[in-house]
């Protein structure tokens, strides 16, 4: 019986900003990378080192101009720019530094969200949505009074980040692409954090991709990965 | 369903923006509207102020000139009717009943109509309506004078007050050896009736008696007693009205009017005159109407221009929208759906705004200027300037719409702020 499929697949990709508009081209290039299903990786490289632009080629938002993503096996970045946006509501879940949220929406309405753009997802977690969102807030320890409020502005920046996972784990997706989940949390709840987000990717049966620049959360990952050592950037002629 | 929720928790975000581009957009179409009842409930009153009359007779000259003189008694007229022809319109086949018109003088700036006793039951307005007396009676001395409303209440005049007619209509002349005395004072009409002086044939005659060419016979002075003993037939009016016994016979009448052999004569039939007359001032609405559509568009423009300027503010959003999987067309469909909303709410208020200012202003109206506008349930013209206001809302989205695409295609999910 074969393995399954990584749940991540990079192979011989390319991409280059073209030079003008953002200032001076630049190129990313990715020879090979897998990452398993449910393995828990962490992404680390200084700022300008080209993560902004893995990220986005990763979410499917940039196309490469060589070279493949494959999600499950699946193709992924080789499809429209229409499809790769539904592969990234079904698939996936984003999980930003700061400003997750819609701020004049209700906390249940910004879990929801993904929903709407999924219907796999949607599908999975059955008729019932808002119990399921509830349920997700209460496992990463969001307070029941956070959720009655107004809108999700209201909220603390820590709460507020975990309100963004549940929103990324909602309905099961494959991967969590966290993108330096924790820098805008003190070191407090920066553990207490990590400790949920680690809990409930593993419930999920999820993979984690996290990026960021603190090395010392290293230690806790399946796998940890230099930017500088798999991608190689260059100014572009 | 959830993307309309959250269209709405956005605007309701943006309220104090959103509530003041509402109310722009609601004041434009409640001005478009606006300007369309009163078109048409001016319309209507004019059409109301000749309720029942088939014909309207007069020396040859144009159909509107003859009505505007004749029922509005805007202008004047530039020949009389002898007595002869009208007796002759009078005997004609199918004339049910016919009132003379004399007009020429004045007093205190209304006008003074001399007509017959008959023209307080012939007369009709607002859909037949015949006049009512709000005191007193109608003429039955030769010197008895009946006024209308406006003349009552301008002039402060009630039963039995003097009252002394002036020759022509902005003159100094007066005459004043034969005063009329007020016998009656209509209720208000709402019609060009309600600033006229009524008094009878004869006594149009008696006062010129001792006239010639326009001024009094020098030494002459009138002797009111020795007048009523008189025998006063009149020699010329200036228009008269006419009622037939069938309408059909209506064009069969006219003709034989317009071919009358002794006279050169006019009959007209109100209704196509006033659609002469609408076709003149039409261009005058249109440039109305088109003023109006304008301010619609500047308010739409206006709408679009407020969503523009947000956009930058919002592209934290948009960037979270194309994480949790939107496409760039969605954000295109969220920001449309905000204009249609928008314009929405300000076509709905508008029409509110218009009815709510009829409901306070149509006494107003109708007792200052006459202008009659009912209120009544939104015709199918209104319904769909309503749809064309939402529509071109819509459309007007498009330029903020199409910005955000752009922005969207362009940032990702980079945006941090």
């Amino acid at each position: 019986m074969p393995a399954p499929p990584p749940a991540l697949e990079i192979s011989g990709l390319r991409f280059a900003w073209p030079a003008g508009r953002r200032g001076a081209g630049f190129a990313l290039a990715v020879g090979e990378l897998a990452i398993a299903r449910g393995e828990r990786v962490f992404l680390h490289g200084p700022s300008g080192s080209g993560k902004s632009t893995l990220l986005a080629l990763i979410c499917g938002i940039l196309a490469p101009q060589a070279g493949e993503i494959r999600l499950a096996g699946a193709p992924f970045s080789a499809l429209s720019a229409a499809r790769r946006d539904r592969m990234r509501a079904e698939r996936l879940g984003i999980v930003f530094q700061m400003f997750n949220l819609l701020p004049y929406a209700s906390v249940l309405d910004n879990v929801l969200l993904p929903l709407a753009f999924a219907p796999e997802r949607a599908r999975r977690v059955g008729p019932d949505r808002r119990a399921e969102a509830r349920r997700l807030l209460a496992a990463l320890g969001l307070p029941e009074a956070a959720l009655a409020a107004a809108s999700a502005a209201r909220l603390s920046v820590g709460q507020q980040q975990r309100v963004a996972v549940a929103r990324a784990l909602i309905g099961g997706p494959e991967i969590v692409v966290a993108d330096e989940p924790t820098s805008a949390l003190d070191a407090g709840t920066r553990a207490a954090f990590m400790d949920l987000l680690f809990a409930q990717v593993a419930a999920a049966g999820a993979t984690l991709l996290m990026v960021s620049h603190d090395a010392g959360l290293a230690a806790r990952f399946d796998r940890s990965l230099a930017l500088d050592r798999i991608a190689r950037t260059e100014a572009a002629a | 369903m959830i993307l309309l929720r959250l269209a709405l928790r956005s605007l309701l975000n943006r309220r104090l923006t959103v509530a003041l581009t509402i109310f722009a957009t609601a004041l434009s179409v409640g001005l478009f509207l606006g300007v369309e009842k009163v078109r048409t409930g001016a319309r209507s009153s004019f059409a109301d102020t000749v309720s029942g009359v088939d014909l309207i007779v007069g020396a040859r000259s144009g159909p509107v000139q003859l009505l505007l003189y004749s029922v509005f008694r805007i202008g004047n007229a530039t020949n009389n009717i002898t007595w002869e022809s009208y007796e002759d319109i009078a005997a004609m086949q199918g004339v049910d009943w016919i009132v003379p018109l004399s007009l020429g003088d004045s007093h205190r700036g209304f006008r003074v109509l001399g007509t017959t006793r008959e023209y307080f039951t012939r007369y009709r307005y607002r859909g037949g309506q015949p006049l009512a007396f709000a005191a007193g009676g109608r003429f039955d001395d030769l010197f008895d004078a009946v006024i209308g409303a406006d003349v009552a209440a301008a002039l402060g005049y009630r039963l039995g007050d003097p009252l002394v007619v002036a020759h022509g209509l902005a003159s100094f002349s007066l005459h004043d050896d034969a005063p009329f005395r007020v016998a009656g004072i209509l209720e208000k009409t709402g019609t060009p009736v309600d600033r006229t002086v009524h008094v009878s044939l004869a006594a149009i005659e008696a006062i010129h008696i001792d006239w010639q060419s326009g001024a009094r016979a020098s030494g002459a002075r009138l002797d009111p007693d020795a007048v009523r003993q008189l025998e006063l037939r009149p020699q010329a009016i200036t228009a008269a009205l006419v009622g037939l016994d069938s309408r059909l016979g209506v064009f069969r009448l006219q003709r034989a009017i317009n071919d009358y052999p002794e006279e050169p004569l006019l009959a007209v039939l109100p209704g196509v005159a006033l659609q002469e007359l609408w076709s003149v001032v039409g261009v005058a609405e249109t440039a109305l109407a088109g003023v109006s559509a304008m301010v619609v568009a500047t308010a739409l423009l206006g709408m679009a221009a407020m969503i523009l300027a947000g956009l930058n503010e919002r592209r934290r959003e948009m960037a979270i929208l194309r994480a949790v999987g939107a496409r760039p067309r969605v954000v295109v469909g969220l920001l449309l759906l905000e204009a249609g909303l928008i314009s929405a709410a300000g076509a709905a208020l508008g029409l509110g705004t218009v009815y709510g200012g009829l409901a306070i202003a149509q006494p107003f109206l109708d007792s200052a200027w006459g202008l009659y506008i009912p209120i009544e349930a939104p015709g199918a013209g209104e319904l769909g300037v309503l749809a064309a206001v939402v529509a071109a809302g819509t459309a007007a989205g498009l330029i903020p719409a199409w910005r955000a695409y752009r922005m969207s295609l362009a940032d990702g999910m980079t945006v941090m702020q």
